[in-house]
């Protein structure tokens, strides 16, 4: 049917080094996430702040994160920080583009959440001796977390998907750079980055049920 | 960073960049939206079982990276079947499945919000199926569903700085270019970035304005 003769085997035999980079993009999605959450609260915790500085930089660190491509915040984090004499390994600015989106995403998603919580709530807490920063650690945040678990999830995938793009600046260990670098070895595109693109599919599929398998787990009522 | 080597020349470069994100963008939001509400609605209305091949394939546009998407699409149309497609078709076919993976969730959802009560009446009161879609369904479902899609055209025009691997020169590509030569990185991403967040931040801002308004009535 076509001119063409797939060769799978080129392909498949390669399978345990693009393995190794499937977890090298594992590493540097969760640990996007790790850190895009903590920061995430923080800008958070910045926009409730009665400063109009610190409110000032979490609104902008969300609205870039959420309006410019984070193939830009990625060139940003290696190309850009690099006109100041500060030069990253592809690694660190593939996780600081991915963790600047991450966090400006969540921030978003735990707003929403916020609106879901009501105020009465905060004040009860504050009303029981609890300090702002308490009511916000022990009463609010829980459940900020609780409702935006599903937004999470996708956020992980999304950092997942978003390690593809380390290969612009030079990153070669990940899943992508891996495959990139075996197909200018073996010339066989399509089978090398199909096989890339099952695995993708299966580490998707595997973050949604372990999610699932863990909601179920925590938050049971 | 104020003396530059940056002339007009370049600026009209960038801008022809842009011009090439804009027109991707556009492609890919309307042929795939136009694709999008077709799948939603075919999902819809055969359910789960029957859709179950289309709900797989539309799963994995959204569980694979863009980047690799465009590279097998490439590999497969230029290698495989040898069909000498340019670039820009091959981005404009991928992106429009893409937003079509996405659309068509958005459109499967927001005809789900409408009560089933609200369409019975509308069927009891004699309206034919295609009457209670656009008498019916269809004002409800684009309010529930518009600010998502607004969302979704945004993620598309920045996804399509993705195309640069099938030799489609977008803003950020043509970005790159501009700093190879005149090696001043931090200008030229400013100026790509600025561009990127004034077209989306503006859309972005009605989005939610919109959202705000037709949740309270």
């Amino acid at each position: 049917m076509f001119n063409y003769t797939f060769q799978w085997k080129q392909a498949l035999a390669r399978l345990p080094q693009m393995l190794d980079g499937a977890v090298v993009t594992m590493q540097v999605a969760l640990l996007s996430m790790a850190i895009g959450i903590a920061l995430a609260v923080v800008l958070t915790l910045f926009r409730l702040s009665r400063s109009r500085i610190l409110s000032g930089i979490a609104t902008s660190w969300v609205e870039i994160a959420r309006n410019t491509p984070a193939l830009f915040q990625i060139y940003m984090a290696h190309f850009g920080v690099a006109s100041f004499g500060i030069h990253f390994s592809p690694w660190t600015s593939l996780l600081l583009g991915i963790t600047f989106n991450n966090a400006g995403y969540l921030a978003e998603n735990f707003r929403g959440a916020l609106k879901a919580i009501p105020d009465t709530q905060a004040r009860a807490g504050r009303s029981l001796g609890l300090s702002e920063l308490q009511a916000f650690r022990f009463i609010v945040m829980p459940q900020m977390l609780r409702i935006s678990f599903l937004p999470m999830t996708n956020q992980m995938v999304w950092a997942i998907l978003m390690t593809s793009l380390g290969v612009t600046v030079g990153m070669n260990t990940d899943l992508y750079g891996v495959t990139q670098d075996l197909n200018a070895l073996t010339f066989r595109t399509f089978e090398l980055f199909a096989v890339a693109a099952v695995i993708f599919y299966l580490i998707t599929k595997i973050i949604q049920l372990g999610a699932r398998l863990l909601a179920r787990r925590m938050f049971r009522y | 960073m104020f003396d530059t080597a940056l002339s007009a020349n370049d600026l009209i470069f960038l801008a022809k960049g842009a011009g090439m994100t804009i027109f991707v963008t556009l492609i890919a939001v309307f042929c795939g939206t136009v694709l999008g509400i077709v799948f939603g609605i075919f999902r819809y209305q055969v359910g789960p079982v029957i859709a179950a091949p289309l709900t797989f394939v539309l799963d994995v546009f959204r569980s694979i990276p863009l980047l690799i998407q465009l590279v097998l699409a490439n590999a497969f149309l230029g290698m495989v079947l040898r069909l000498g497609m340019s670039g820009l078709t091959v981005a404009c076919i991928v992106l429009t499945l893409y937003t079509s993976a996405y659309c068509a969730e958005i459109v499967r959802g927001a005809i789900e919000s409408v009560p089933q009560p609200v369409r019975r009446a509308a069927r009891s009161l004699g309206l034919s199926w295609r009457q209670d879609m656009t008498n019916i369904v269809l004002p409800l479902a684009v309010r529930v569903g518009l600010p998502s899609w607004i969302g979704l055209s945004l993620g598309v025009m920045k996804d399509s700085a993705l195309v640069y691997v099938v030799q489609v020169t977008e803003l950020l590509k043509s970005t790159q270019i501009l700093i190879t030569r005149l090696q001043e990185p931090l200008l030229l991403l400013m100026i790509c970035g600025a561009f990127y967040f004034l077209i989306s931040f503006p859309v972005a801002r009605l989005g939610g304005y919109l959202e705000k308004r037709w949740t309270h009535d």
